[in-house]
């Protein structure tokens, strides 16, 4: 069965190590959120300008000053911080974010990514994204494998405008997750009941396939 | 003898000078931190061929969505515009010229501007649409854009406290793009919630020294929440 949104964040989550600043996009990346291993001390950056972003507020905490960046209102965690735009980008740019995990129309093998624009659509902007993929250290990107058409979306090339280039490493889709190197997808985890043969068949990109791929365990 | 007071007590006379075809820049990030009665007072007074520096646009009715609704913008130079059905409808008829930019090259381009750089290279956008036409340099192996600075005629701004000086304080995310934007403007105009007299703010805690505020306003503010999310408790 490929995995549901939710198993995708929760995969994406096993990543996230304790003492790790973590940028979460909207979308599929916030539900990460939700399975970040309690034991573990991590803090949340929201790219219009806070550090340490907490859950969704009570109506009684409600604050129309504190929202993160998809304008929803949220609450700060004890020890956070406030800051302005040109400050939070200079954490992102700077390479201070430790994780950045972002949703994504394409990716192609040589790591770059498409995620923002489909022309003769509206154009709604790319608002945080080109500058969250340029800076931080590690990219991770949650998305669908293929449309509903079985096409593939991990591919050799993007098709629609880029957000940027050669710059994801990693991908979790709900069939697998992948590592993107030298040119390569390189398949690593398979969604429980998936069979390398079902990946290998929705997978246009370059695709290297060690000798075992294990299962994903919930 | 005015002196350092920057306070003013109408609209008038915080916007004396503004006209129509200025560059105007505009804080907020959503309707978070949007000077609402500087925006609204634009939009009485029927300003035209504007070009706007702003984060989003507004939604439909309220924040920009009120300049767009007057057709009041020639240029808008913003990161996302998702929110504004409108806006779609004015960009694909030409009515208006939209220079997407990424929020943190954004950010930079304001902060550059008010601190007098008139350009910096940066990754990001390196290899997409937004390097059309840039210079493109390699510092240590990396490719970067050249990315020139910006400033306005006007930047029309929201703080939380100011003094009568001009030091102002903001409130948590409304903070957003409102500090660069205070040092971008010829003139820069903010909108605060409260003034309190010159030494009730303590001068380690002051966000925008009042060297860059022009003058001040007293706003009431609805503060319209964009997306309310609640906990499920």
């Amino acid at each position: 069965m490929p995995l549901s949104r939710e198993q995708i964040a929760m995969c994406i989550a096993r990543e996230i190590q304790d003492g790790y600043y973590v940028n979460l996009g909207i979308g599929m990346p916030t539900l990460v959120a939700n399975y970040i291993p309690p034991e573990l001390e991590v803090m949340l950056q929201s790219e219009n300008g806070l550090l340490g972003m907490g859950p969704y507020p009570t109506k009684f905490e409600v604050d129309p000053d504190l929202i993160n960046a998809g304008k929803e209102t949220v609450t700060v965690v004890k020890g956070g911080a406030f800051f302005s735009t040109a400050e939070s980008f200079a954490m992102i740019r700077g390479g201070h974010v430790d994780l950045t995990v972002l949703g994504a129309f394409e990716v192609d093998q040589q790591g770059n990514i498409a995620s923002w624009m489909i022309p003769g659509k509206m154009i709604k902007g790319m608002g945080g994204a080109m500058d969250l993929v340029a800076g931080a250290k590690k990219i991770i990107v949650a998305m669908l494998h293929a449309n509903k058409e079985k096409q593939s979306k991990l591919l050799k090339q993007c098709t629609l405008p880029l957000t940027g280039v050669g710059c994801i490493q990693q991908v979790v889709t709900d069939y697998a997750v992948l590592d993107i190197r030298e040119g390569a997808f390189h398949l690593r985890e398979r969604a429980p009941g998936v069979s390398v043969e079902e990946i290998i068949s929705l997978t246009e990109g370059k695709l290297v396939v060690p000798d075992y791929v294990p299962e994903m365990v919930f | 003898m005015q002196g350092l007071n920057k306070i003013v007590a109408t609209y008038e006379e915080a916007m004396a000078g503004i006209t129509s075809g200025m560059t105007i820049m505009v804080g907020g990030f959503g309707l978070c931190g949007i000077p609402e009665g500087l925006i609204r007072y634009v939009h009485d007074i029927d300003l035209h061929s504007l070009t706007c520096i702003s984060n989003n646009a507004g939604v439909d009715g309220f924040g920009l969505g009120l300049w767009l609704a007057k057709r009041q913008i020639k240029t808008m130079i913003a990161s996302y515009v998702g929110e504004n059905a409108l806006f779609e409808q004015l960009s694909l008829s030409g009515e208006m010229e939209i220079i997407l930019t990424p929020q943190g090259t954004l950010a930079e381009k304001i902060r550059a501007g008010g601190a007098g750089i008139p350009a910096f290279y940066t990754a990001t956008g390196y290899g997409t649409l937004v390097a059309e036409g840039k210079e493109v340099k390699e510092f240590d192996g990396r490719h970067y854009l050249m990315e020139r600075s910006l400033t306005a005629d006007f930047s029309l701004i929201r703080a939380w406290k100011a003094d009568t000086y001009g030091n102002l304080i903001y409130r948590k995310t409304a903070m957003n793009f409102n500090p660069m934007m205070a040092t971008a403007g010829n003139i820069t105009v903010a909108e605060v919630e409260e003034i309190v007299e010159p030494g009730e703010l303590d001068p380690d805690h002051i966000h925008t020294p009042g060297i860059y505020v022009d003058r001040v306003i007293k706003g009431n503010f609805e503060k319209r929440i964009e997306r309310l999310m609640l906990s499920k408790e």
